[in-house]
């Protein structure tokens, strides 16, 4: 369901998983399974209209006028000229749905050529085509529609192609937006360099990728195309007498709305529940289709993580800890599958003291940091076990108000993107001021000053003028170190800073890192440290945590740890990192890949990749164990000195 | 032995010219003046940071985008003529690995179909010795040939960066430009890209532009390295000197800012200098506002690439 929401990346599904993903979020949605019915119900009566036994529709019998409904023989009763309504709704059903179907087929095919073609040649062609759509845009649709068939004249053809001239800008500039995008993907570069020509391109790359697209478009439209037909006929513009389309009874029943309304509401009727019945499916199919909405954009996530505890672990009181995670287990529970992400980490932060979690992508890292304020996304995120305390209160226990209050005024994160985490809309300098005045009532212009203190802190030149300036007239790194200093507004106890230089070069990310080592100096900060850089850990962290498939394999003071990894992974990660100064050589390299997280082996998750790995490291867990004071390895047969001379 | 690239005076202005009523557009001059060779079986890091005008550079040499000053020659030949026209004229001899493996490749084709177009477009093979290339490719990738009937997404980085790899030998090219090709791995699986890279060059006689961020990276693969600044080159010397020995003010400050193991915090620099602006380039030395040892006449003549010592050039009135 919010595949691409987690924060650990889970195993890719494959394509029939995608497929029951589909049906699974259509169904779910009850109001498109509805509409989804109601038109299967009235499509299968219109299709079935030459078996059924129904009258002439076209038989008139002057004698029969105006019958009401459930009259002898005519079950919906007659018209004005004592045709039989039941023949004729049917019929003029089938005509209806023909014409608003081909219509919505012949304005997507003509709007999505336009849209792809100007999207993908671009400059002047794009151009001419977008600014002659607009133009068509620019009339009333109605009048538009009106001088098409004045035009072409009366008849159903004509009233079809009106309709579908109507609707192309909507199609045209849906898909023009979307091929810009892919236009400009690296596999249309990737195809071009494998000698494919624009129409190849068009054809095998961007078409394919914007078919869900279209189909979206053309289920939210094709309701809408049905009415503008019906409206067409109503006016005498669209099908001809005898034949039978809804708009064409309704207009004729409109003279005798007063005496007879039966008349008209029956068509009236139809049209509401065809037009009903298609968006409320359109709606669904959406819903299921759009990527923005699969990844979960619509389920709101709760305040707080969802805590599923078997137990309430008694943990002992560590005065000495600011922050303690004892034994702590995160899953992402979607569906029948359970992502394991975080299995049993217990962590200790004293005040001031820089801890470096050092992992690679999916190992649980962030997953971890995240939770300790409640901040993974549930669903589908759950706390399943452990416990997490902060200066001795209990996290988990918490309400979701109590936890807001520590947010931001303790405890602080830096995340990994800063032009993602600002709002693009507010100026830096008011973002700041925000996050003290969530937190203390002061007036604004108070805020505001030290907004601007804050700012100067963090070595930003001009911090007054800069205050005023939008989050994008920022560089990388200028926005990053606000990113700090909106973390720093409280005077946090603690910073949680998830992979804050990773986006940065290297000349500015060496900056950050001396304003992070000068603040904590300054303000006995203590920081949670996320990285996957050893270079940045040795140089800044106290103490290292090294994760690995959701557990710390190895943790202790970092200059130990890098002078003499205990753990195989550990030594093997460091090995892999290339150091400036080394020359050219070959690289280290592990061979494999980390397990899935919802697929960890029995025993230690390393084994599979581990050289060292006997049947006991394959049985079961591995505890973690200490081999020296303040270092802990989860290992059976630990790293020696011979092992480390061997890469060295 | 003629050079398996040479550039000359290469460069690229977008925008420019007169719009609508005449009026001057701006103009941003992404890549000025470069001018390099690179011989047979070498491997050239090209580093820089963001902004540096390394993507233009690479997507020039492609064919993807045309150059406004220049000309390009691959073995022996001059393409500059069909640059950013014909790109299949560039695809036969030079071939593009993207940073990104995943968004490389199209989602709704098969690793078989994104494998063979190059050599159904670029050579008319027929369909045996599609396949039968195919199958040595992978070979030579370390891919599963099972593989081939699946989609993109069904892969983990490092496997999709190989298909991408396998991608790119499959037009059988001279060159092959690695744009970033492991910053999006983790480091346990960017070294098996890395020593994959290495052996494929000896194998099919392949030479080499390796655009990175990662200095240690591409000290580590490099023969030479070039380093860009604002849309130059600004240093280039053998990989081994130039960030153990920089002469530029610039390429030291990169070697400084890199994390080393064991070496204290120290900011490269206190970060007041600004960055120049591209609408506005500083008449004299790009750097001269960011550099220590910056005179009068850093900030009004732009310095030329100069030859200090045999095969190690810079562009610095003050070398170190």
């Amino acid at each position: 369901m919010t595949e691409t929401a987690l924060p650990a990346s889970p195993p890719k599904p494959s394509a029939a998983a995608r497929a029951g993903t589909f049906l699974r979020l259509f169904a779910r949605n009850r109001m498109a399974a509805f509409g989804g019915g109601l038109l299967a119900l009235i499509l299968l009566v219109a299709l079935a209209a030459p078996i059924l036994p129904l009258q002439d529709p076209f038989a008139q019998d002057t004698t029969q006028r105006f019958l009401r409904p459930f009259s002898e023989g005519h079950w919906l009763g007659t018209d004005h000229l004592g045709r039989d309504l039941l023949s004729r709704l049917i019929w003029g059903t089938q005509l209806s749905l023909l014409v608003g179907v081909s219509a919505t087929l012949l304005a997507a095919l003509a709007g999505s050529t336009l849209g792809v073609v100007a999207g993908f040649l671009g400059g002047r062609i794009d151009n001419v085509i977008m600014r002659s759509v607009d133009t068509v845009m620019a009339f009333p649709y109605i009048l538009l529609a009106l001088a098409i068939v004045a035009a072409l004249g009366p008849g159903l053809v004509n009233a079809l192609i009106a309709v579908a001239v109507v609707n192309i800008p909507f199609f045209a500039r849906n898909i023009r937006g979307v091929t810009v995008t892919l236009a400009n993907k690296e596999f249309v570069d990737a195809a071009r360099l494998s000698g494919m020509g624009d129409t190849r391109i068009i054809a095998s790359e961007i078409v394919p990728n914007i078919l869900p697209v279209i189909v979206i478009a053309m289920s939210t439209t094709v309701g809408w195309m049905i009415l503008e037909t019906a409206g067409l006929s109503f006016l005498g513009l669209g099908s001809q007498p005898p034949v039978p389309d809804l708009g064409s009874m309704l207009g004729e029943g409109r003279n005798a709305l007063i005496s007879h309304p039966h008349t008209s509401i029956i068509p009236g009727l139809m049209i509401f529940a065809i037009v009903i019945g298609v968006n409320l499916l359109g709606d669904g199919i959406r819903d299921a289709l759009d990527p923005r909405l699969r990844s979960g954009a619509l389920t709101r996530p709760l305040p707080a993580t969802l805590v599923d505890r078997a137990e309430t672990p008694a943990i002992a009181a560590k005065p000495d800890a600011l922050l303690s995670l004892e034994d702590l287990r995160v899953e992402f529970r979607l569906g029948r599958r359970t992502l394991k992400a975080v299995n049993g980490v217990s962590l200790d932060i004293a005040p001031g003291e820089c801890l470096g979690l050092i992992g690679e992508s999916g190992s649980g890292k962030s997953v971890t940091a995240l939770s300790v304020m409640g901040l993974v996304a549930s669903p589908p995120g759950v706390i399943a076990g452990g416990a997490l305390r902060f200066q001795g209160r209990d996290l988990l226990a918490m309400k979701p108000g109590e936890l807001r209050r520590l947010r931001g005024d303790k405890v602080a994160y830096i995340f990994q993107d800063p032009l993602a985490t600002l709002h693009p809309l507010y100026r830096i300098g008011e973002q700041i001021a925000e996050a003290i005045r969530v937190h203390h009532p002061v007036p604004q212009a108070e805020a505001m000053a030290r907004a601007v203190a804050l700012l100067k802190q963090v070595r930003i030149p001009n911090a007054k003028s800069r205050a005023g300036n939008y989050p994008h007239e920022l560089s990388g790194g200028m926005r990053q170190r606000v990113g700090i200093a909106m973390a720093l507004a409280n005077e946090p106890e603690l910073i949680i800073a998830d992979e804050p230089t990773t986006a940065l070069d290297v000349t500015v990310q060496a900056q950050i890192l001396k304003l992070l080592e000068d603040l904590r100096r300054e303000r006995g900060l203590a920081i949670l440290f996320i990285t996957h850089d050893f270079g940045v850990v040795a140089q800044l962290c106290d103490r290292v945590a090294v994760m690995y498939a959701g557990e710390i394999v190895e943790s202790g003071p970092a200059q130990a740890i890098l002078d003499a990894p205990a753990h195989p992974y550990t030594r093997r990660l460091i090995a892999c990192v290339p150091e400036l100064g080394g020359g050219r050589r070959t690289l280290a390299a592990i061979p494999g890949l980390p397990p899935g997280a919802d697929d960890l082996p029995q025993g230690c998750a390393f084994a599979p990749r581990c050289d060292k790995a006997q049947a006991a490291c394959r049985a079961g867990r591995v505890a973690l164990t200490g081999q020296e004071p303040g270092r802990g390895v989860r290992c059976l047969f630990p790293e020696t000195a011979e092992d480390r001379t061997e890469t060295a | 032995m003629t050079a398996a690239l040479k550039i000359e005076d290469l460069g690229k202005t977008f925008g420019g010219g007169r719009g609508l009523f005449d009026r001057q557009r701006p103009a941003v001059q992404a890549v000025a003046d470069a001018t390099l060779s690179v011989a047979r079986g070498e491997t050239l890091g090209v580093v820089g940071e963001s902004g540096c005008g390394k993507s233009t550079f690479a997507r020039m040499l492609v064919g993807l985008l045309p150059p406004t000053t220049g000309r390009i020659e691959i073995e022996g030949e001059n393409l500059g003529a069909q640059a950013g026209r014909d790109p299949a004229a560039f695809g036969r001899v030079i071939q593009y690995v993207f940073q990104d493996p995943i968004s490389s490749l199209n989602p709704r084709k098969t690793v078989e179909q994104i494998i063979e177009a190059p050599l159904k477009h670029l050579h008319a093979m027929p369909r045996e010795a599609r396949r039968k290339r195919i199958a040595e490719i992978f070979d030579a990738v370390n891919l599963r040939p099972e593989f081939l009937s699946r989609y993109p997404h069904e892969f983990s980085g490092g496997q999709a960066q190989r298909i991408g790899i396998a991608r790119a030998l499959a037009a059988s090219p001279r060159i092959l430009l690695l744009d970033e090709p492991v910053s999006a791995l983790d480091v346990s699986v960017q070294a098996q890209v890395l020593n994959l890279l290495a052996h494929l060059k000896a194998e099919f006689d392949l030479t080499y532009l390796f655009i990175s961020h990662d200095l240690a990276v591409v000290e580590a693969v490099s023969d030479r390295v070039a380093v860009m600044y604002f849309g130059r080159i600004v240093e280039l010397g053998r990989a081994e000197e130039i960030f153990q020995a920089p002469r530029h003010p610039y390429t030291a400050l990169l070697a400084r800012s890199a994390p080393v193991v064991g070496r204290p915090l120290g900011a490269g620099e206190d970060g007041s200098g600004e960055l120049p602006n591209p609408l506005d380039p500083p008449q004299g030395c790009a750097f001269a506002m960011r550099c220590p040892k910056a005179t009068e006449l850093c900030r009004t003549t732009r310095p030329d690439m100069q030859e200090l010592t045999p095969g190690h050039a810079t562009a610095c009135h003050h070398p170190l």
